[in-house]
């Protein structure tokens, strides 16, 4: 029988010891003996959030595949293991062998949102392996990040031995040919770090050396070492049919928030809207194999027992064979008691009548993104969705029986006026106003119109990464006004209106477009106790804030500046494919709020077509 | 057409609660392709209950589940199914035909469950099995039991129907089921805040039990559940497993 890490006494103490314990469905047990590489796959996030994660099965299945390599997996232990760890001093483990993460070749950590940084920290603490990629021995695993928070590694590039920079199909194999050498050799650990510095997409952060000019901004990012490259390239695989998906993924046995299969669709988006980092960063949108998709539906319900398939695209509604897919699940699960989950939709008859099929009407709300409230605000962020669409879907929806609908809006977006933050609240009463046009026998009750705004934070690699953002405050302001709007409109029983805190926002916006220097914010808001910063009952912003005052770091340096058209970014040096020049084309663009068509109604050449494949080339054969 | 299961809780499964073992069978369900009937509605869900859920921590040689089915299966094929797509910490052990009465089902009939105690963590005084001897084979037994409510105070004695040592440990049967139910670590706590507080007859004085260095931990280990097929007031216990037949 499998040994346990943590004593009974322990486990039967905290929270849901199930996080603890591995032994899951379709987890992989190997023999330590028996293979060259050991690889601990880390979200650092606690347990339920992070099996919820796509990648991480993704890599999880294929590191697996190969006979030399052992993968495991590795979530941040909750407050309050946290604390028992501390107390009673012992070492983080990774689930499946339960054995520490010190002893492995490799600690990989997924770096899925800004607000996990100070929980990177803590699996490297809790590992004992030393915060500072510079202080590692020989003795230390090498520790990898990878994931969309990476595209601007700088503020953590202290903590990491390797940065992937992309999609992680491609070049894990190199690397892991590449270890196996070096173990054998017994070179040093910077020889194998230079080793992995020529595999492409790959960024060995030691290896650069960053200068400043008076102002705080760069003056230079140059390698210092000649095996160091002077441009990552970003990494993509092509031929998302034929790459690696996991048939068998792990099956938790608590609920974790994505408790159903998930069917990747296609990769990248054709939308280009401004704001947005994921329709950038993941060009050229990829399409995988509609015969594929069902092939798997089937193989990986039968393999895991899930009740429930969702199927996962930035936007799914764009993906060709959408129809045919969906109809397929329909008729081959509805009977089977399996749900067929459909987020990211576009609001039209063919969704709203998949709809009808795949869920209770009663129940269920439809979701809206229109982002901002007034047109102009959509055109300077290029999303092309217009009121008439918004009205015209709702008044679908309405008809056919729904009557509960949530918006989604942005705040503090790049020239947003006092009346644009207003026509939130208006638009939100046009949409009620919609569902009043039903003649009252023919509705069911009142609407609820629940709108929701979070703060505009700027992403690198986004027409509007020159974005300057706003304080706390200016915020809080915005929120209220939009509030008070709302306690104006004629509907206004049936609206509702939550905002997104602003702190964590402001926090979000240094780490997100931040340098080298803020790896010292990090550092000493964890040694001052943050942890979890993205969940509001752990949330320490009096402690962040005096870290920016022990370390002498201005917030407003990174938030409160629009930054200059040729101000030399920490993310500068990462290749994604998708020019500076388009992007600053699209920042100039927004700032006249002109629309830009999306990938299939026109090519505005941004760069992607240089990896030969995807939308950029569809009917091109 | 309804079934019940016989399966076995160990190892590290005893840290998994009862409301995820449940999402555990239903989908092991699934994967072992049990036709297994479902409720109507919208959200339909799996026709399966269970005889008792047994607490976190606790391991299990006899656990219950009674499921309805669409289709015949045979058990043996059934077992083997579900084993094959099981984890280490769950085996079936058997699958068999029940009676389709409602009253019938495992968590209306149950009656009584087999524990073993064993020592898990701490010492027991030397002469322990005096003690515990004493103390279970006192006439009544009289107990606080907190409900959400109030505290009231019962005698837990008719509720223990047998017990002996057994492999050093305590082996006790004990009242199990809807009406009357009594758990084995309320027994072993109460004998617990006694063995230090007997007065010179060996009478046990309840009270609050003194802070006592390398405090005893027991592990429980459920055996068996039972239910009572007997007539008027002569009780006959049989296994959950023995009222079903082979299919």
């Amino acid at each position: 029988m499998r040994k346990l890490a943590l004593s009974d006494e322990i486990l039967l103490n905290i929270e849901k010891p199930a996080r603890y314990i591995g032994g899951e469905v379709n987890s992989v047990m190997k023999d330590k003996n028996r293979v060259d590489i050991r690889f601990a796959m880390c979200f650092p996030d606690v347990y339920e959030i992070g099996m919820s994660h796509l990648g991480i099965q993704i890599l999880y299945d294929m590191f697996n595949r190969r006979e030399d390599v052992w993968c495991e997996r590795v979530y941040s232990p909750w407050l309050d293991l946290d604390k028992v760890m501390r107390k009673k001093d012992i070492p983080l483990f990774a689930l499946e062998s339960q054995d520490p993460v010190r002893e492995f070749d490799f600690l990989g950590i997924t770096i899925q949102f800004e607000m996990c940084y100070t929980n990177i920290l803590q699996i490297l603490d809790l590992s004992r392996i030393p915060l500072h990629a510079n202080e590692r021995s020989k003795d230390d695993p090498f520790v990898i990040g990878g994931g969309p928070c990476t595209y601007n590694p700088e503020p953590i590039a202290d903590f990491l031995d390797i940065i992937y920079i992309g999609e992680g199909e491609t070049v894990y194999d190199q690397l892991f040919d590449a270890y196996k050498e070096w173990k054998a050799s017994g070179k040093s650990r910077r020889e194998f770090l230079e080793r992995a510095a020529h595999i492409e997409g790959l960024y060995v952060p030691m290896f650069y050396n960053v200068s400043y000019n008076g102002d705080g901004t760069i003056k230079a990012f140059i390698p210092g070492n000649e095996h160091a490259p002077a441009k990552v390239k970003k990494q993509v695989i092509m031929d998302v049919t034929d790459c690696p998906y996991p048939m068998k993924p792990v099956v938790p046995f608590i609920k974790a928030t994505q408790d159903r299969v998930v069917l990747e669709i296609q990769r990248g988006c054709i939308r280009g809207c401004r704001f947005c980092q994921a329709g950038m960063i993941y060009r050229p949108t990829r399409e995988r194999d509609v015969e594929r998709l069902k092939e798997y539906a089937r193989a990986m319900l039968k393999n895991t027992g899930h009740e429930e398939i969702s199927l996962s695209s930035l936007s799914s509604s764009d993906y060709s064979k959408l129809k045919e897919l969906v109809t397929f699940l329909i008729d081959e699960f509805k009977d089977k008691g399996i749900n067929i989950s459909l987020p990211s939709l576009r609001i039209d008859a063919f969704s709203l009548d998949v709809m009808s099929k795949v869920q209770d009407i009663r129940k269920s709300s439809l979701t809206f993104a229109p982002e901002a409230g007034s047109q102009r605000m959509r055109n300077v962020i290029n999303k092309g969705l217009t009121e008439e669409d918004i009205l015209d879907g709702a008044g679908q929806a309405f008809e056919g029986g729904w009557n509960k609908v949530k918006l989604y809006f942005m705040l503090g977006l790049p020239t947003e006026t006092e009346e644009d933050m207003r026509e939130i609240a208006q638009l939100s009463d046009r949409v009620a106003r919609r569902y009043y046009e039903i003649p009252k026998e023919e509705r069911n009750g009142k609407c609820q119109i629940t709108a929701s705004s979070s703060f505009f934070v700027p992403k690198p690699f986004t027409p509007f990464q020159w974005a300057s953002m706003l304080p706390a405050e200016e915020y809080m302001r915005r929120a209220s006004v939009v509030k008070e709007e709302f306690q104006a409109q004629l509907n206004r029983k049936s609206l509702k209106y939550n905002w997104h805190d602003a702190q964590t926002t402001v926090l979000e916006g240094v780490m997100a477009r931040g340098d080298r220097k803020i790896s010292a914010v990090i550092e000493e808001a964890y040694r001052l106790g943050c942890l979890f910063d993205s969940w509001t009952e752990s949330f320490r912003n009096d402690l962040w804030m005096q870290a920016f005052e022990n370390t002498g770091v201005e917030i407003g340096f990174y938030n409160l500046r629009q930054r200059d058209a040729d101000e030399i970014f920490p993310w500068d040096f990462i290749d994604i494919g998708v020019s500076r020049r388009f992007l600053y084309k699209e920042w100039e663009r927004a700032m006249r709020a002109e629309v830009t068509p999306n990938c299939r109604m026109q090519c505005s050449g941004c760069g992607a077509a240089s990896f030969g494949g995807g939308v950029c080339y569809e009917g091109k054969n | 057409m309804k079934a019940r299961i016989k399966f076995r809780k160990y190892g590290a499964m005893r840290f998994i609660g009862h409301l995820d073992v449940m999402r555990f069978f239903q989908k092991l369900m699934r994967r072992a392709d049990i036709p297994i009937a479902f409720t109507g509605g919208y959200s339909p869900h799996m026709i399966m209950s269970f005889a008792s859920p047994l607490g976190i921590g606790l391991t299990s040689d006899g656990e219950y589940m009674d499921i309805e089915l669409t289709a015949p299966v045979c058990s043996a094929e059934a077992v083997k199914r579900m084993n094959d797509e099981c984890v280490e910490g769950i085996e079936i052990i058997s699958l068999r035909q029940i009676s389709d009465e409602k009253k019938q089902s495992g968590m209306t009939i149950l009656a009584a469950a087999d524990y073993l105690v064993s020592l898990k963590k701490g010492t027991l005084p030397s002469d322990w099995k005096e003690s515990f001897r004493r103390f279970i084979t006192q006439s009544e037994i009289r107990v606080v039991k907190q409900t959400k409510r109030s505290e009231k105070e019962v005698d837990i004695r008719p509720l223990i129907y047998d017990w002996e040592f057994k492999d050093s440990g305590i082996f006790l049967k004990l009242a199990a089921g809807s009406s009357e139910n009594l758990k084995p670590d309320l027994v072993m706590d109460t004998y617990l805040s006694c063995i230090f507080m007997e007065d010179e007859d060996g009478v046990c004085l309840p009270g609050i039990r003194q802070s006592v260095q390398d405090e005893p931990v027991f592990a429980y280990h459920r055996l068996e559940m039972y239910a009572d097929i007997g007539e008027g007031t002569a009780s006959r216990l049989v296994s959950l497993e023995s009222l079903g037949q082979e299919i």
